[in-house]
């Protein structure tokens, strides 16, 4: 039994032999080869030039998209999200988590594959380094080349570029807070705010160290994504698999027993493409961010040696076993996501058409919960908070809906001005005959209607205490 | 190519339990970065800040920061701020703040520290006061008059209660009789019988002839009206007859049950600003006039 054991481990040691995880003591020079999932890379990618140029737009006079810190107001367009519409965002965070697990469970990480910043900004700075520095042999050689002349002037290209992005993608993160050109003028005239500075710094910092270096080191040890990917996908997920039945035994294309061998002529392409270094053969690792470039690379190889493309494809575990694949319908998971997916986006599409023009809160007054009058009469205080979210002032009337014998306390209580945009409590007394009130707590209906437009009309139920 | 981990060829620590080795393969590198940057950064915090405790006291740190300095330069940051406003609360009338909604506003809501750190502790939060104690600020019954100016001035320089102690001075049963008679008055049932010996008994003189109070008179005893339905030290019938035979602000040697009946001036303490912002929020208690 024990000695059993002691086999089992030291199978488990030799399997970890050949593993091959880096831990950022190599720098990854993955080689650019065409093909289509490098295009549908660069697609993914232009989705992120939106991202520079969305900020430049403008709607009735300001930015069009703006998150307005200081006024707690979101802008997009014509569309103005409070903090009292914030339970959407719940939702939207909710919409985005079971997208990327949906998403998962289908097609496994296509969103680390091409539509992630981190891959993306990665992509563009190995871009700008292949075309500086040459191929990964060239950079490779560069690498270990002493400091001198070419060199440090190829280095010193190659970092102002990068540094140049970054600045770019900080600023442009700053400009969805603030008007972006002030921004870009606070900027030039280095008269910025330090928030903006130093938000700048941070954004530059991580974009230049993130894409620059560490890479594909983010992938691995940063992103929890990674981590939680195996309890998201199953059998039926598809995903960049080698085809192991058709590939092996891999080796030579030619030469004595090649008949007998595999597909897989082990050129070793599909790891030289690879912008997280791994090997695809060796099955499924957290390494993989399956964009797909291993495909290409394969594909471009076996169209040379005259085999058919996808040994390495796009398949799940259940195809390479020779079973079909099940409908999406038929996938309990799947099914169980797209529910709540509707669900959220049912609620965000519910939640958007029906922002309030005003939002109102009555708060009735705890201490005291009643004010004992000299006349016998009892008077309760409320404080209203009411936020008018159209672009005017309007001109409110109060009314309640309640019991005979409680009314508004004074006439002047009974307009209010709520001021665009902003919220000014004030208080609002009501007053009662002590005979009126039969009970402890009588329900009291505030009615808030605008004098201009008669559309605009808000309830918020409240209560009049009497006391003992 | 990669530098791989060797397990099996791997320096090993020695460390073994069955079967399994600890082995002492490097981290990632740049975990080892932030290892070192974290602790160059503590490094330089302990010698920038405050951070070793000594016995009485911790190290000063070369930046010679303190929380209460921080504190301090936040104050001087927010009174500036807060100085154009409270020069308009200066230059404005009683009327005029009342009436403008965002000078009301940021005078309540400045108001509301000094009313806790002040008030409070006597009145409530919401100058309710305490029945018996402490009288209600938001009531529409005042002593000394409700308007704004009063409010300003019983801030600023207090009040003090007098009553004297009737016991002796008054027949005891004329004192049960009296008793009856405002316990009945303020429910509208005075009788004018009652009203015959409250006038011959001398309480009118501050309490007014037709006992309703002394917002109305001139002495500035704050003479209470006896009429209404809310009572300064209580409404029972026992609460009335220790007010009349003990009277209020009595030396309480002499009459150890004697009501006191005491605002402080705090015309010394706070600015005639904050005591002004803080008659808006009594003002706005509700009982304003």
């Amino acid at each position: 039994m024990a000695e059993n054991k002691h086999h089992e481990i030291e199978s488990l040691y030799n399997d970890s032999q050949h593993w091959h995880v880096n831990a950022g003591d190599e720098t990854i020079h993955a080689k650019r080869m065409a093909g289509r999932f490098r295009n549908y890379k660069w697609y993914a990618s232009t989705l992120y030039l939106l991202l520079f140029i969305l900020p430049y737009f403008r709607w009735e006079g300001s930015q069009a998209i703006l998150f307005d810190i200081p006024h707690r107001q979101f802008h997009f367009w014509a569309l103005t999200i409070w903090p009292q519409d914030i339970w959407m965002l719940a939702l939207v965070l909710i919409l985005l988590a079971i997208t990327l697990f949906a998403v998962t469970a289908i097609a496994g990480r296509i969103w680390c594959g091409y539509f992630c910043f981190q891959t993306i900004w990665v992509d563009w700075f190995t871009w700008i380094e292949d075309k500086i520095e040459g191929n990964p042999i060239q950079r490779r050689k560069l690498d270990s080349a002493p400091w001198a002349g070419k060199k440090i002037r190829l280095k010193l290209l190659k970092h102002s570029l990068w540094i140049l992005i970054s600045i770019l993608t900080g600023v442009t993160f700053v400009a969805y807070f603030t008007d972006v050109y002030g921004l870009w003028y606070s900027y030039l005239t280095m008269d910025a705010p330090l928030t903006a500075w130093v938000v700048l710094g941070t954004l530059f910092l991580f974009t230049y160290v993130f894409a620059g270096f560490m890479r594909e080191q983010v992938c691995f040890w940063l992103c929890p994504y990674a981590r939680i990917q195996s309890v998201m996908v199953d059998k039926d997920t598809e995903m960049p698999t080698y085809d192991i039945l058709r590939g092996e035994p891999r080796g030579k294309l030619r030469g004595k027993d090649s008949n007998e061998r595999g597909d897989c002529i082990d050129c070793r392409l599909c790891v030289g493409v690879c912008p997280t270094g791994v090997d695809i053969r060796e099955g499924m690792s957290e390494g993989c961010i399956t964009c797909g470039m291993c495909i290409d690379a394969c594909d471009s190889i076996m169209d040379k040696v005259d085999r058919p493309r996808g040994l390495i494809r796009y398949a799940s575990r259940k195809e390479m076993d020779g079973k079909p694949l099940p409908p999406l319908f038929k996938r309990p998971r799947v099914v169980t996501y797209a529910i709540i997916l509707l669900l959220s986006m049912l609620g965000i599409i519910y939640g958007l058409t029906h922002i309030p023009p005003v939002e109102l809160s009555v708060v009735h007054e705890r201490q005291p919960l009643f004010i004992q009058m000299r006349d016998g009469n009892i008077k309760n205080k409320y404080t209203i908070k009411a936020v008018n979210k159209t672009p005017t002032d309007l001109h409110m009337r109060i009314s309640i809906e309640t019991v005979q014998g409680i009314s508004i306390a004074t006439d002047k209580d009974k307009t209010a001005v709520l001021k665009s945009g902003k919220i000014i409590p004030f208080n609002v007394f009501l007053i009662a005959r002590p005979e009126a009130l039969k009970e402890k707590q009588t329900p009291v209906r505030f009615i808030l209607e605008s004098i201009e437009s008669p559309t605009i009309r808000i309830e918020y139920e409240s209560v009049f205490i009497r006391g003992r | 190519m990669a530098k791989q981990n060797k397990p099996q060829q791997a320096p090993n620590t020695g460390h073994e339990w069955d079967g399994i080795r600890e082995l002492t393969n490097p981290p990632p590198r740049w975990w080892m970065i932030s290892l070192h940057a974290s602790w160059i950064f503590c490094v330089g915090y302990i010698i920038l800040y405050p951070s070793i405790p000594l016995l009485h006291e911790s190290t000063k740190g070369l930046l010679g920061w303190t929380q209460i300095k921080e504190f301090k330069e936040a104050v001087v940051e927010n009174n500036a701020i807060k100085a154009p406003y409270l020069k308009k609360v200066a230059a404005m009338d009683g009327q005029a703040l009342l009436a403008d909604a965002g000078m009301r506003n940021f005078a309540e809501s400045s108001a509301k520290a000094i009313f806790g750190d002040n008030c409070a502790g006597c009145h409530g939060a919401g100058g309710e006061g305490s029945p018996g104690l402490f009288p209600n600020l938001a009531d529409d019954d005042w002593l000394y008059g409700g308007d704004f100016d009063t409010i300003v001035e019983s801030i600023a320089d207090g009040r003090e209660g007098s009553m004297p102690a009737h016991k002796g001075m008054i027949d005891d049963a004329d004192i049960e009789q009296l008793a009856d008679f405002v316990l009945a008055s303020s429910q509208g049932k005075a009788t004018p019988k009652g009203l015959a010996l409250f006038n011959k008994s001398g309480c009118a003189d501050c309490h007014g002839e037709d006992a309703k109070g002394g917002v109305f008179n001139d002495l500035g005893t704050g003479a209470a009206d006896l009429t209404d339905g809310i009572w300064r030290f209580g409404g029972s019938r026992e609460d009335i007859l220790r007010t009349i035979n003990s009277g209020v602000n009595e030396d309480p040697e002499d009459i150890p049950n004697t009501r006191s009946a005491i605002m402080p001036a705090f015309g010394e303490k706070l600015s005639p600003e904050a005591i002004k912002m803080l008659a808006v929020k009594v003002y706005g208690f509700g009982g304003g006039k």
